[in-house]
């Protein structure tokens, strides 16, 4: 049994026994927990695409949109027609709730499929324009669908998402990220990052890794569309814009490009300090003016941004590799 | 016939602004090689500038009496908040410039790009903690008139004068650009910012007046937005999509290109005008965007721009 398999059927068992006691959770913090997942699934995703692969996309709310809304169709209009046909029930209903985040993951991948092979052509600025634009074209679109509600949002009948559902996906996510980067394809990924003209004069195909990545990212961000979809029971085209793009990026910078484990610290990180902030704006104490910059975390998300890349472009959690070097320096001096 | 010259008008109109701002983005990327992702939010400011600054401006110089009938008095008052917006942009520019995008000069076009996305997110919600989310009405600075004797067609007089200072504004632009020392070395950085330093000039100076230049543009868009549309209602995000559709602007010119742009932006301004004229209004923010993807695919240096080879 090889180490990272070890570690994730370690975790599963882990947030097996944890979802037993779902129930004794304090509705609030349960709500930061879900969140949490989402967006370790919705990060780690991206990263696969900004960090592994150097391609900066901005419009990756709009894959999250197209999920969100597939598997939200599935339940509202498919279900109610097909849960007799498996015998009802929690069973059934289980097995419905996974076809639907299926559908919305594979809803998302073609999506990305259909977005990534024109615009990754493109480098750099003109890519995260791009993307952004195919966003806003997803979004526009789905506001004009009246069968899914359009601009007046969708409801969905029941929570099927619970704290065992995401952190499994959040679980396979970085399972499947981690192996990916590990093996033939993530050398591909990193070759196109680290010197794409070298990479092509090697005769690798640029292309098609980053359409690989793009593809992967996106089908995971249709997963977190579903699970947000059926943890929330209403969405709405404005949810998925630009701004939820810019969060899912804020993550993927903070924690480091290219550095999973600093990801998913910073998606943790970054879904409790909006509920700090809010409580540390209602504090008497402060001035008045303080208090308003610290409630508007976007202020604080941007000047963090650009600090961040100022001072440490590697992301908060990474070490930039001093740590292994200085480990591996002590070790050979103790040899020596 | 009419009905397509009237679209022909008002696309033109709105083009002009596209092409203001457009030609902050090509500049910008004429020295620096990099697209200023907050260009679009200068323009709010400017937008904000000038409707602060009326008050104080209308203090200074009198509108008479009748502040709806156009004088003297409107007109200078008018002009002074264009220039002061204009400054005042041109200022923010130059410390956006000094404070973030200089000391990441050398590094990574990915740093550089997610700091100008800081930048522009931190000026969207620092502008609404400051001016408050919700849409405010813009100042009447300019009393507006209908020309008369021109049949069906609508024209007005605001209208011509928007088209008059903006071809001003252009032209000296190409008098800054081509004229002068700080024009020519703006040229010459943007041909090869190694050899020019070479030749005594400094790059710095020259990049932060191009920021202040690009920026005061930008200004000045809003500000003639402002003349043109009359109960012109500005927010914090309002920046984002003429930001946007002025960047496709500058791409489907070529970017770098100064003519590029202005012809760039005159083109998407009509073209978005007849799609909501002929078409559909839903598909008014759309169309940039088809544009910019059609574009990008077929003639990625777009309409003016040159061929460049990457050089390993």
């Amino acid at each position: 049994m090889n180490r990272p398999k070890t570690w994730f059927l370690l975790f599963v068992a882990l947030i097996a026994v944890c979802a037993r006691y779902q129930d004794a959770i304090n509705p609030y913090y349960f709500d930061i927990l879900i969140t949490i997942g989402i967006n370790i699934i919705l990060g780690v995703g991206l990263n696969l695409v900004t960090g592994y692969t150097g391609q900066f996309s901005l419009g990756h709310a709009g894959f999250m949109a197209v999920g969100a809304y597939l598997s939200a169709s599935v339940t509202v209009f498919l279900a109610p027609h097909w849960l007799p046909a498996l015998g009802g029930g929690a069973a059934g209903e289980t097995v419905l709730f996974v076809f639907a985040l299926t559908a919305g993951g594979f809803g998302a991948a073609v999506a990305g499929l259909a977005v990534g092979v024109p615009s990754l052509r493109l480098k750099g600025d003109y890519l995260a324009i791009v993307t952004l634009g195919f966003a806003e074209i997803i979004r526009v679109l789905l506001q004009n669908m009246e069968v899914v509600g359009g601009s007046r949002g969708l409801s969905i009948p029941v929570r099927s998402t619970g704290l065992f559902g995401t952190y499994l996906a959040a679980g396979i996510t970085v399972y499947v990220v981690v192996l990916l980067v590990h093996s033939t394809y993530g050398r591909g990924f990193l070759t196109v990052r680290d010197d794409e003209i070298a990479a092509e004069a090697m005769g690798i195909n640029t292309t098609k890794y980053k359409v690989i990545a793009f593809v992967v990212a996106a089908f995971f961000a249709g997963i977190a569309g579903g699970l947000y979809a059926h943890f929330k029971q209403f969405i709405t085209p404005e949810g998925f814009g630009y701004l939820k793009s810019v969060d899912i990026v804020v993550i993927v910078i903070l924690g480091g490009m290219g550095n999973t484990p600093g990801v998913i610290l910073a998606a943790i990180l970054l879904t409790i300090l909006p509920e700090g902030l809010r409580a540390l704006s209602g504090w008497e104490v402060l001035p008045g003016g303080l208090r308003g910059i610290i409630k508007n975390r976007m202020i604080l998300y941007s000047l963090l941004l650009i600090v961040l890349m100022l001072t440490r472009p590697q992301g908060l959690f990474s070490t930039g590799g001093k740590l292994t070097q200085w480990w591996r320096a002590t070790k050979r001096r103790g040899r020596a | 016939m009419t009905e397509f010259l009237q679209q022909l008008i008002n696309g033109l109109s709105l083009g002009s602004i596209y092409a203001l701002i457009a030609l902050g983005y090509t500049m910008v990327y004429g020295v620096l090689k990099f697209i200023n992702f907050a260009h679009g939010d200068v323009y709010m400011v400017g937008a904000f500038a000038g409707m602060y600054l009326a008050p104080w401006v209308w203090k200074v110089i009198p509108q008479g009496s009748d502040p709806s009938r156009f004088s003297w008095h409107t007109a200078g008052g008018a002009l002074a908040i264009l220039l002061l917006s204009m400054t005042l942009c041109a200022m923010l520019g130059v410390v956006i410039e000094r404070l973030v995008y200089r000391p990441l000069r050398e590094r990574p076009r990915l740093t550089v790009l997610i700091t100008a996305i800081g930048v522009s997110i931190f000026l969207e919600y620092f502008g609404q903690y400051l001016f408050g989310a919700d849409p405010q009405l813009f100042p009447e600075i300019l009393p507006d008139r209908v020309i008369d004797g021109l049949g069906d067609l609508t024209l007005s007089v605001n209208q011509v004068i928007v088209f008059v200072v903006t071809l001003l504004l252009l032209a000296a632009l190409c008098f800054i650009v081509l004229k002068t020392k700080i024009g020519t070395a703006m040229r010459a950085l943007s041909y090869n910012p190694v050899a020019a330093s070479l030749m005594g000039i400094n790059n710095d100076v020259v990049i932060a007046f191009t920021f202040g230049l690009g920026s005061a543009l930008a200004a000045a868009a809003a500000i003639l937005n402002a003349i043109n549309y009359p109960a012109y209602s500005i927010d914090p995000f309002m920046g984002i999509l003429p930001g946007i559709k002025a960047f496709v602007a500058a791409v489907l010119g070529g970017i770098g290109n100064l003519p590029g742009a202005v012809v760039g932006g005159l083109i998407l301004g009509v073209l978005e005008t007849l799609v909501v004229g002929y078409v559909s209004p839903m598909y008014r923010d759309a169309i940039a965007f088809a544009v910019l993807i059609a574009i990008l695919l077929f003639k990625p240096n777009g309409l003016l721009g040159r061929a460049e080879k990457e050089k390993v």
